[in-house]
């Protein structure tokens, strides 16, 4: 072959090997599930030199329970199938509920939450689960460890706070006592990437409602009124209920337009920005009534 | 021996008594690879030292060219040819019915997606990098994108063959009658795409006699081969052309895609040369169904019965004709859908624009029509305070009836019976799931349903169309059959492209012979045309001219055997694949009947004759017709939008049922693109640029999106003329299912939704809001 478009293709074994082969040859890509890696290049939009597999990595494999601290330690390249498993989306349900809207099967065995992350899409469909979970991403490069909150990994559309030669080690799941629910609108009822979506958490401890939004903003937004009104008409001594009054519709509606305002959707070929204002303060709405029945 | 002889259909006796093979669901010999991915589709075919081509295709839906410089591309290592226009030998141009798209744009590019300029390499990156480095010099044109402005006279062509491409207009009966209720609608259908998985592709390998041998998945290879002969300057004769595996068609493999490019990579280089369209190119690389905007006006007597229509209807054709003037024809003469439609005034355009090409898909020209009549018939429902059931019963074409065309029904057309069986089929029991976010609600996965907030829908629709090509077309299919060493090998070159006729064409023959031992030769150009496999024709056609070949070539074996045993022919029969007399004295192989000789015939296959429409649109144009009704059950979120359907309904009318599983098989395939169209699939074109062009965004339905499809009823009515008296059914399960679907949506929302697909903020924007009076 004349025309040199040959890639070199590494498969450390070990996230030490990892770490300093990147901090070597910051260029390189790395391969999780690759699909979203192998769509880019497939389109002709990357083409890089050189790739390493996270394969082999076991350090980033998997999900464990930190015992000093009790959160839940989600690796880097844990999949979604992996999320959809009976131990984790038991403690984690809003997080399988939106494993289970991603692709396909096949998509599901391969793709994972370190490549959600690092792909940081608007559509992602992990990003705003995490960030109403306030779930923190550990990072890790040659020069060290660092913790980044979701909200601050994710820096704008497609964009995030990762360098060159960092990794996506694992992300960091604080354990509260929540009832999580997450909704997802697509145009067709599965294998569809999100025109808008809602993750609404009932946080026991902390008495408070954290509600994030995907689609419909460069970035996860959370609708921090919206979150101040449910915060409110919960019955927090009842166990975070909302009451079975007559102002429940009422505070519902208006729980609703504050998500609605808080989102920035766009017009583009999957939606349009006045479906999706409209559309994902509906979720956002029913998440709340499921929680909180 | 060898016989070329011309059969009609009407020489062929209908309805002949089943036998043990046609009427049973045999297996399909290529059915078992398929789902092991071990059948070779022609993307998988591979020729040693073969290149890679790839086409540089224009950027803009509309500009002028000003100068291409291949240079760059020329010099990079591993290219072996870079073409442009003026290499094309031949006629430059190519079409299925004008001549009007050129082989590469050369002046001026009018649509997005044109092809400007082919490579060869010896790697498909280096092809593909060769491609970007050909430079073109673009002057982009404002695109002419909206049709209502390319037909009004003083908006300069974008063709120099003009902007209108084909005009229709149908007078019928009284244009001044009138009735007591009226009723008037204004419906569109956007861009749908056939979404086939297997893209384009193919193998072209250079000959020796400066010929070349084209490995192509198609729908109709003599076509493609006399445009490649014609772009070539080749003798038809020196390009042969093979059907490859072909992973899906329904009208998208009817227009030459790469096929001139690839032939003239190869004769170029002198090297087999392989190409495969990415997902992208494929869908920019193939015409599409016509969108479509039509007005209505339906007037009706107070019991019901239609008095006129009236009706504009406006196609999209994009920028170049493919298969335009008959889509539109069908357009028009489809326009009342399967009424008794005493008087019409119809006036119907396909027009040139700078919008991605449209063509042939399955349904053809029908299916936009019958999404603006059949709301109409909902409409005039609604009007009377009738059931929409009874309204189209009470005016359901018969047998002896007279279309729209001034033609007269002569063949089954049991309408009545399939709207009265579809209607009759019981409901799917109990309403939408009561559990929140359950996966079978509108939304699906993403579990978004309030099940307080989801109304359920039912909807009806009926359709027709035509079988086969019309309009005095000369529509035949061409088969041999072989009787050489006993073995029994039948020649067509009809395209498999799914649907399963080779099985079909397994089970005629071995009927013939009462044999299994019967070989099906590979499609090619070796026999002469079996015509397209479209427009519902190929069991028909080819089906036809099989069992012709098969008998013809079983009595030159009987002939055979008499001579050589000095008796008549009418004394012996094949029988379980031996040469037997009634008195039992003869009874010996087909091998030794034939005594050493080979038996060879040729049959051409014809249907009745058709004619053109006349200035006022009548004519007897058509040969045949087949009909299917459809009902819908959709359950609908009415504050998202989301849509979900649960179960589509159908009775068809098949003439014959030949192979059940097949039949199903069409029924499914068909509803599942006419669920699609309804309620996902649309290519968005956006001043003339496809924004779409990925199955990440062209959306077509999944598993979760198909709905139950129960079949009350395949009517087996005769079709007179018919072999065996089998009506094609790949075309109505797409037809009326798009409608039923729609009617079903209006009925669960109450809204007028007259645009499909209805996307979700169609509904949910007009919607009455959450907490205000559902109903
Ligand atoms: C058919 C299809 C359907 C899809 N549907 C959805 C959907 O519904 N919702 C959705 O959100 N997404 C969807 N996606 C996108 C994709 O599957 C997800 O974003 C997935 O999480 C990507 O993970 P991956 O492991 O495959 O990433 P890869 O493709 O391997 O990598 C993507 C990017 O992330 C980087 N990367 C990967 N892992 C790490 C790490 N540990 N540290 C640092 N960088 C890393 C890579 O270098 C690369 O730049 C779909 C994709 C396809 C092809």
């Amino acid at each position: 072959m004349s025309y040199d478009c040959a890639v070199s293709v590494r498969v450390p074994d070990s996230l030490e090997e990892l770490v300093t082969g990147l901090a070597a040859d910051p260029g390189c890509e790395l391969l999780a599930g690759g699909t979203d890696l192998m769509v880019e290049i497939n389109f002709g939009r990357r083409r890089p030199a050189s790739i390493m597999s996270l394969s082999r990595v076991t350090e980033l494999k998997g999900w464990s329970e930190d015992a000093a601290t009790g959160e839940l330690v989600l690796g880097g390249a844990l999949t979604y199938t992996e999320m959809l498993q009976p131990d984790l989306a038991g403690r984690l349900p809003a997080l399988a509920q939106a494993a289970r809207t991603v692709g396909s099967p096949q998509i599901r065995n391969a793709g994972t939450l370190g490549g959600n992350l690092a792909t940081a899409s608007p559509a992602g469909d992990t990003l705003p689960v995490l960030v109403a979970l306030d779930a923190v991403v550990v990072v890790e490069s040659a020069d060290g460890r660092r913790e980044v909150p979701v909200g601050d990994f994710v820096t704008g559309a497609k964009r995030t706070a990762l360098r060159p030669h960092d990794v996506v080690h694992s992300v960091r799941v604080p354990t509260r006592r929540t009832r999580q629910e997450f909704l997802k609108v697509g145009t067709r009822n599965a294998m569809v990437i999100a025109v808008c979506s809602a993750a609404v958490v009932v946080d026991l401890d902390s008495c408070s409602v954290r509600v994030a939004l995907g689609s419909v903003g460069p970035v996860p937004l959370r609708a921090h009124e919206a979150e101040e009104l449910a915060g409110e008409v919960l019955d927090w001594d009842a166990g975070g209920v909302l009451a079975g009054d007559a102002h429940r519709d009422g505070a519902l509606e208006r729980f609703a337009g504050l998500v609605s305002a808080a989102s920035r959707p766009i017009d583009d070929h999957r939606s349009t920005a006045a479906y999706r204002r409209h559309a994902v303060g509906v979720c956002a709405r029913r998440a709340l009534e499921r929680v909180a029945a | 021996m060898t016989t070329v002889s011309a059969v009609s259909s009407t020489a062929v006796a209908p309805a002949r008594v089943r036998s043990a093979s046609l009427g049973t669901s045999r297996k399909r010999p290529d059915g078992g690879p398929k789902v092991k991915g071990e059948f070779a589709f022609s993307s998988d075919l591979w020729a040693e030292g073969a290149l890679w081509g790839k086409v540089l295709r224009s950027p803009h839906p509309a500009a002028r060219i000003t100068g291409i410089d291949t240079s760059r591309a020329r010099n990079l290592p591993g290219v072996k040819a870079v073409l442009v226009a003026d290499d094309v030998p031949g006629n430059p141009f190519f079409g299925l019915e004008m001549k009007d798209q050129p082989v590469f744009a050369s002046d001026v590019a009018r649509y997005m997606g044109e092809a400007v300029a082919a490579v060869a390499a010896d790697h498909p990156e280096v092809a593909r990098k060769a491609a970007e480095l050909i430079e073109v010099t673009y002057e982009p044109i404002d695109p002419l994108v909206d049709p209502e402005r390319a037909l009004d006279p003083v908006t300069p062509p974008m063709h120099p063959m003009g902007n209108t491409v084909r005009h229709i207009s149908v007078r019928h009966g009284d244009a001044v009658a009138s009735g007591d209720v009226v009723v008037e609608g204004t419906y569109e259908v956007g861009m749908q795409d056939q979404a086939f998985m297997g893209p384009e592709s193919g193998l072209a390998i250079p000959d020796e006699d400066g010929g070349v041998d084209l490995f192509i998945s198609t729908q109709w290879l003599h076509v493609d081969r006399d445009q490649v002969a014609d772009c070539l300057a080749l003798p038809p004769d020196k390009v042969r052309l093979h059907l490859a595996g072909v992973g899906g068609a329904f009208g998208a493999r009817e227009d030459v895609s790469l096929q001139v490019h690839i032939c003239l990579l190869a004769l170029r280089t002198g090297r087999p040369v392989k190409m495969v369209f990415s997902r992208e190119e494929s869908f920019l690389g193939h015409v599409h169904r016509h969108p479509a905007r039509m007005s209505y006006r339906h007037e009706a007597d107070r019991d019901g019965r239609i008095v006129k229509i009236e009706a504009k209807i406006l196609l999209d054709g994009g920028a170049y004709a493919s298969s335009s003037t008959a889509v539109l024809a069908n357009a028009a003469c489809f326009a009342g859908g399967p009424y008794l439609v005493p008087n019409a005034v119809i006036d119907a355009d396909v027009v040139r624009t700078n919008n991605p090409p449209c063509g042939a898909m399955r349904g053809f020209g029908a299916v936009q029509v019958c999404h603006a009549y059949e709301a109409q018939m909902d409409k005039l429902a609604a009007a009377l305070g009738m059931d929409p059931v009874e309204l189209r019963l009470r005016n359901a074409l018969q047998p002896g009836d007279e279309l729209l065309t001034g033609q007269a029904l002569t063949g089954a057309a049991p309408v009545a019976e399939v709207i009265r069986r579809c209607a009759e089929a019981p409901l799917p029991p109990g309403g939408p799931a009561d559990e929140p976010g359950s996966m079978t609600l509108p939304g699906g996965a993403g579990r978004t349903a309030d099940p307080t907030r989801v109304r359920r829908g039912i909807g009806f629709a009926v359709g027709f169309k035509n079988l086969m090509y019309s309009e005095g077309f000369d529509d035949y299919s061409t088969a041999r059959c072989r009787i050489e060493h006993g073995i029994v090998t039948v020649f067509s070159a009809a395209a498999e492209v799914g649907q399963g006729l080779v099985t079909l064409v397994e089970q005629i023959a071995e009927d013939v012979f009462g044999t299994d031992k019967i070989i099906v030769a590979p499609a090619d150009t070796g026999v002469g045309s079996a015509g397209s496999t479209s427009a519902s024709r190929q069991t028909w056609m080819s089906g036809g001219a099989v069992d012709a070949a098969c008998r013809k070539a079983r009595d030159s074996l009987l002939d055979l055997a008499a001579r050589r045993h000095g008796t008549v022919a009418a004394v012996l029969e094949v029988r379980e694949g031996r040469v037997v007399s009634f008195d039992g004295e003869i009874d010996e192989t087909i091998e030794e009947a034939t005594g050493g000789a080979a038996i060879e015939e040729t049959v051409e296959f014809r249907h009745a004759p058709t004619f053109p429409l006349d200035e006022r649109g009548q004519g007897d144009a058509h040969v045949s017709f087949a009909f299917a009704a459809h009902r819908a059950v959709v359950d609908v979120d009415l504050d998202l939008g989301l849509v979900k359907v649960v179960e589509v309904t159908t009775a068809q009318d098949v003439g014959r049922v030949l192979n059940p599983v097949q039949v199903v098989g069409q029924i499914e395939g068909g509803i599942a693109q006419g669920v699609g169209l309804a309620v996902m699939e649309e290519i968005l074109v956006d001043q003339g640029l496809v924004r779409n062009a990925s199955f990440t965004d062209y959306l077509i339905p999944t598993a979760l999106d198909m709905p139950l499809v129960q079949i009350a009823a395949l009517v087996e009515e005769p079709e007179p003329g018919a072999p065996f008296g089998a009506k094609g059914v790949g075309e109505p399960p797409t037809i009326s299912s798009t409608a039923a679907v729609a009617a079903a949506v209006r009925a669960a929302s109450g809204l007028a939704l007259t645009r499909v697909p209805i996307r979700p903020e169609h509904i949910a924007l007009a919607a009455p809001r959450q907490g205000e009076a559902g109903s």
